[in-house]
């Protein structure tokens, strides 16, 4: 197993600054190898916890992520979930639209993320703000 | 914040990217690039992200105002040694990287550039009336 | 479906009391089945395991195959079912080692089976279904698992990336193209280019029957893929149906190079290389 990651526990990661955005990279990275990840699957799930978690950074105001293992008997995976208080995000299907930003990007974050991960659940409102929680299974 | 260094090899500054980068220092890097651009009157800009394990839109996106700025400069940028895993994650996250040219290694990006280059000379000698005077 | 503790506690009787009896019996029935494939040794062997198994879990109470205490049951059923789809035995080889259990039970009560007789036959027939069933599923699986691990080879072996050229590769792709298989070339493909420091890679189709969208999806993403790298794809040798569906699934190629053999992409790929060097040349001579 890689050093420095208990697979049986969820690892947290406060995401406040630009740095943490990197933690978490760094985070997600260690787990996805821990479980047996392909190379590209990896870079798939780490790509689009950055774009995850600077959408936590930039639109919520900050806020955590929490990652774990998660095995259905078949095959290990990667489970992501991002948390922030924040306003929450008005129109769903808009903001899934390629190419629509509201903070200057290139409006790829979140349309991008979902197309790179195997289950991408969304919950999102005006009072408790939005979670994320995005799986990625090995192959 | 570390930064990202940026060395000149005679006509050419090249950028070898070997930290997992932070938003604000790829912002930082955009900054610095385009002043030493200007500084060293270079026309090349080889960004090679061998070392970059992962390419998100952010990155994408400054690689591509770093190939936009380079261009108003007087530039060529060319971005080399993507992984194969990056280039397919890119491809599904739907980033196009437009306009920014790439190659395979350094050593096919100097080439890359120095084709450009000649090109440029030669449309500008076989086209342009005044390139005689203009070149010195 | 399963034995209550009284029924299971005579069959284990009746089987344990007769032991020599009926494994003999019992072997002797699955030997007629299986033709001599199997050494009379190692069938007994068998035979005297599930046996073994049998009596152990009746002695300790109600037999359910289900249950937490039939584990050496389902074990002994699993390592049978396990052993023969290997050795390459069908399906009915190996539940009839199951089911020939009946035969021996229906003999064993016709002799000596008191007023119970049909009673407990039928509740133990009902129980060797279920065993049979389950050494059925198992054999299901163990095969499943057989099939997918050779598939696995398969797309080892399947799927070679050639130099064709100094900085020109190619992957000459034959066979059914799933949308794993299509995965798994492209990688390879894609990392090759890199090894090797190839600009050009030629994915030729010649060998393949058929194509659809998902796989022409993986065959364009890989060409976006290989751009963004700084390496160029050529595809060659689309066969006219798959032209045709290609055009009919609404696929755009678009600037993608297309070429219609091996022979002509290669030819393409030199005169691009080729046709630089040509124009560099009257330079240096200036």
């Amino acid at each position: 197993m890689t050093a420095g990651v208990d697979l049986g526990h969820p690892q947290a990661q406060a995401i406040q600054s630009d740095e943490d955005v990197v933690r978490v990279r760094q985070l997600v990275r260690a787990v996805a190898v821990a479980v047996k990840l392909s190379l590209v699957d990896q870079t798939k799930v780490v790509t689009a916890a950055s774009e995850l978690a600077r959408n936590t950074l930039v639109y919520g105001g900050g806020g955590s992520v929490e990652v774990t293992t998660v095995d259905n008997g078949r095959r290990m995976g990667v489970r992501i979930v991002f948390a922030d208080s924040g306003p929450g995000i008005a129109d769903l299907d808009l903001a899934f639209t390629d190419g629509y930003t509201t903070g200057g990007g290139l409006g790829l974050g979140l349309s991008g993320a979902r197309r790179l991960v195997d289950e991408f659940e969304i919950e999102t409102s005006a009072e408790a703000g939005t979670r994320i929680t995005v799986t990625k299974w090995s192959r | 914040m570390e930064r990202v260094p940026i060395l000149k090899i005679g006509d050419i500054l090249l950028v070898s990217i070997q930290l997992d980068m932070s938003d604000q220092t790829a912002v930082q890097l955009q900054d610095d690039l385009a002043e030493r651009i200007v500084a060293t009157g270079c026309h090349g800009v080889i960004i090679d992200i061998t070392a970059l394990d992962i390419v998100d839109s952010f990155v994408g996106r400054m690689l591509s105002t770093i190939a936009s700025i380079s261009k108003v400069l007087d530039a060529e940028t060319v971005v080399v040694g993507m992984r194969p895993a990056v280039a397919i994650t890119l491809v599904e996250l739907g980033l196009s990287l437009n306009g920014i040219r790439t190659a395979l290694n350094v050593e096919r990006g100097m080439e890359l550039i120095a084709a450009a280059r000649a090109d440029e000379l030669e449309y500008q000698l076989d086209d342009d009336p005044d390139a005689e005077t203009a070149i010195p | 479906m399963a034995l209550n503790a009284e029924e299971s506690g005579r069959l284990a009787a009746l089987l344990g009391g007769h032991a020599e009896q009926v494994t003999a019996r019992w072997t002797e029935i699955v030997t007629g089945s299986l033709r001599g494939r199997l050494s009379q040794a190692e069938l007994r062997r068998q035979v005297q395991d599930l046996h073994r198994a049998i009596v152990a879990s009746g002695e300790q109470g109600a037999i359910d195959l289900s249950a937490e205490n039939s584990a050496e049951l389902r074990a002994a059923l699993s390592e049978l079912s396990r052993g023969r789809a290997r050795q390459g035995f069908s399906a009915t080889e190996t539940t009839i080692s199951v089911f020939a259990l009946k035969d021996v039970l229906a003999e064993l009560l016709q002799d000596g089976g008191g007023a119970n007789a049909l009673h407990d036959y039928i509740a133990f027939s009902k129980l060797v279904d279920e065993l049979g069933l389950f050494t059925f599923e198992s054999f299901v699986r163990t095969r499943e698992s057989l099939i997918a691990d050779q598939a696995e080879q398969l797309l080892e072996l399947s799927t070679p990336v050639v130099k064709l050229w100094e900085g020109v590769v190619a992957v000459p792709l034959v066979g059914t193209l799933d949308s794993a298989r299509a995965q798994v070339v492209m990688e390879r493909l894609l990392q090759t280019l890199v090894d090797t420091g190839s600009p050009y890679a030629i994915i030729d189709i010649t060998g393949v029957p058929a194509v659809d969208t998902q796989v022409a999806q993986h065959i364009l993403k890989t060409v976006v893929a290989a751009r963004l790298m700084g390496a160029d794809c050529i595809i060659s040798g689309i066969r006219p149906q798959i032209a045709q569906t290609i055009v009919a699934l609404g696929i755009e190629f678009g600037d993608i190079a297309t070429k219609a053999s091996l022979a002509d992409a290669l030819r393409h790929v030199l005169r691009l290389t080729g046709v630089e060097t040509a124009r560099r040349q009257p330079r240096r001579d200036i």
